[in-house]
């Protein structure tokens, strides 16, 4: 028995076709699919209707907890756990303890933000009936794909390559999940 | 109606605005296909080894182990092997602590800064710069590191990690060296990440070509650390605001590292090293020295590969014209502090800068001032930014500028203080000098290890800034 269908593969050559291949595919209501691209290309997040990403979010909880971070464990180690008069100063003040703490506001960002891309991109993800194709070499070189997917409400073999092919597909090939 | 009246009259605004068309530097020379930029990329690491690389990793493994013999002694013996003395307690450690951490400082600038201000030019540069970040950092932190001498002190009893040391002390959070800390290895942790970040698109590349040569092996490999990336424009969208957060943050991380750095002098009292102008005067000294760096390992990079389309005369002219902006404000550092001396009117601050240009270390300092302030100024003229052989031997010489700045601040002011009853004459012991060079080795093991294995260009990020990559096929220019 063939394997059950993942879905199609559509090859484009330049960034305009796919840029306009995905216009096509996202008016047509598609939720489930996706390009393939060798590097972000401009603007195409707008052509396939994607939201901005949330990826700030994560960084912004990071930031804060890091800050947070940095003042409590000055605050516990000088004022509360061995309190110890250095330079006749008070135990505990934000400005000391201010350089720490940003270093570690960027710290946790910086981590905050790689997870938060990586979670959000379900990464790492090593098996993908794309990644199993023959052409994802080229997808990572210099080619641009469209992927529909078939679990999609919409998907319809027929009329999806139909719609890939009046969108200027050099060629449709289907996917193997 | 407005028309009708002004007919006769010459228009005073133009019906139709026809903007000159500025000239755009290309970035890829001689039209260069998507292909033809993986092929040269990826050809670097597929290939064989070339004879070269064999010799020039013997040769750092070697000058690496001088710097391991030092360490082994170091630590065996005790930090007495070094040629510090009282009044000079800082010496060559710190000396190439801020040396190397200020090289690291141009990757940053060039992944980070740039990247903000949309600079496109970064992009041939920037892998390999940041992987010379990592492998400074590295080297500088074998410094602080060790000058503990029983190194396992600096984290259990808490000598630069936050851990209570035998009384149950915690070590001082209002010292600027507990800062430098927590900036350096913050600094270097997100550089490493932000590289990685970086490599993941090139790595799956990779991992797809060995795959299908039919090397199983090295695509496992490269197949783990590229972590099933796909080109999926919905990941990209995630990758790219990812990327540029971390730019956002690494930004005022390399600012503040640097600035952190400076404070180590700042913040004490000693004349020559007291004064409010260290913190932007280190970031430009940082900035101006890895960028000589960075053209110091360019420029053979660029010779043996074959580079040129990719590194050209653009690049080049930008990276010299930083380094004679930052090598300009460095100058103009070591003017003010003279003048700040003298207007400061404090009696101290005038002799310390005095003796430094005609004490007993007034070689150093002309030395820094040659490499430093003069050597920037041959980058005016654009017959000498064209002369790649002339570029080369001028970035190493502001390398050593900038380890002689460092030397005569330090040294200078240590061994002439208040007292000339105390004062005294630091000179380098052969360990130091041996630990000191070993770390060039050491640096030249990582990075030859560096452009073996890893993509030295971003491949991904070239081609989304070459002309074929915009999604609009050049409308705007048929206007």
């Amino acid at each position: 028995m063939a394997a059950p269908l993942y879905g199609l593969m559509a090859r484009f050559d330049t960034a305009p076709e796919i840029y306009h291949a995905a216009e096509k595919v996202r008016d047509a209501g598609f939720k489930n699919w996706d390009c393939i691209t060798p590097f972000p290309v401009h603007g195409l997040d707008g052509a396939m209707g994607l939201r901005r990403s949330h990826v700030p979010k994560f960084s912004l909880i990071g930031g804060l907890t890091g800050f947070t971070t940095g003042m409590s464990m000055i605050f516990f180690t000088g004022a509360f756990d061995y309190k110890l008069i250095v330079g006749g100063k008070p135990y505990f003040s934000p400005l000391f303890a201010f350089p720490i703490s940003y270093e570690l506001t960027i710290l946790f960002t910086a981590f905050a933000t790689i997870a938060g891309m990586f979670i959000l991109n379900l990464l790492p993800q090593h098996y993908h009936p794309v990644l199993k194709s023959k052409e994802i070499v080229r997808g990572l070189d210099d080619t641009f794909y469209v992927v529909i997917e078939a679990r999609d409400p919409k998907f319809e073999l027929a009329r999806a390559k139909a719609l890939l092919s009046a969108a200027g597909a050099k060629e449709i090939s289907e996917l193997e999940a | 109606m407005a028309h009708a009246h002004t007919e006769h009259a010459a228009p005073a605004i133009l019906a139709e605005v026809k903007p000159a068309s500025l000239p755009r530097a290309t970035l890829v020379e001689n039209h260069r296909s998507f292909n033809w930029v993986t092929e040269k990329i990826c050809g670097i690491i597929e290939g064989p080894t070339p004879r070269w690389w064999w010799i020039a990793f013997a040769i750092s493994g070697f000058l690496a182990s001088f710097t391991v013999a030092g360490i082994a002694y170091l630590v065996s013996t005790g930090v007495g092997v070094w040629g510090h003395n009282n009044p000079a307690n800082w010496a060559w450690d710190i000396v190439n602590f801020v040396f190397w951490i200020g090289i690291g400082h141009a990757g940053t600038l060039i992944s980070a800064i740039l990247c903000l201000l949309r600079q496109k030019w970064r992009t041939s540069i920037n892998r390999a710069a940041e992987a010379m970040t990592i492998f400074a950092v590295v080297c500088a932190g074998i410094f602080p590191v060790f000058h503990v001498g029983r190194v396992w002190f600096a984290v259990l009893p808490g000598y630069l990690f936050p851990f209570p040391n035998a009384n149950a002390i915690w070590p001082n959070f209002r010292s600027p060296l507990e800062w430098d800390v927590f900036a350096v290895s913050t600094y270097g942790t997100v550089s490493v990440l932000f590289w990685y970040i970086g490599l993941i698109p090139d790595l799956a590349i990779l991992r797809d070509r060995f795959f299908k040569s039919g090397k199983k092996v090295k695509s496992f490999i490269y197949g783990i650390f590229a972590m099933g990336w796909r080109g999926s424009n919905r990941h990209w969208s995630n990758y790219e605001m990812a990327y540029l957060i971390l730019a956002g943050i690494s930004t005022p991380l390399v600012l503040s590292v640097h600035t952190i750095v400076s404070f180590d002098f700042a913040v004490s009292l000693l004349p020559g090293w007291h004064t409010t102008i260290f913190p932007p005067y280190f970031v430009a000294g940082a900035i101006f020295s890895g960028f000589g760096m960075v053209l110091t390992l360019m420029l053979p990079l660029r010779a043996i590969f074959h580079l040129e389309d990719l590194i050209t005369q653009y690049h080049i002219d930008c990276m010299c014209k930083i380094i004679l902006a930052t090598g300009t404000i460095v100058g103009y550092a070591y003017g003010i502090e003279f003048f700040i001396a003298w207007y400061g009117s404090n009696p101290y601050e005038g002799f310390a800068f005095i003796n430094r240009a005609f004490g007993h270390y007034a070689w150093a300092y002309w030395i820094m001032i040659t490499c430093n302030v003069v050597t920037p100024q041959f980058f005016w003229f654009k017959k000498i930014r064209e002369n790649i052989a002339l570029v080369w031997i001028l970035s190493i010489f502001v390398n050593v500028g900038m380890w002689f700045e460092r030397f005569v601040i330090i040294v200078t002011s240590l061994a002439r203080d208040f007292l000339p009853s105390s004062w005294g004459y630091y000179s380098p012991s052969a360990v130091e000098i041996f630990t000191f060079f070993g770390t060039f080795g050491v640096f030249g093991v990582l990075f030859l290890l560096f452009i073996r294995f890893l993509p030295i260009m971003p491949m991904a990020e070239i081609k989304a800034v070459m002309p074929q990559a915009d999604a609009h096929g050049g409308h705007d220019n048929k206007h």
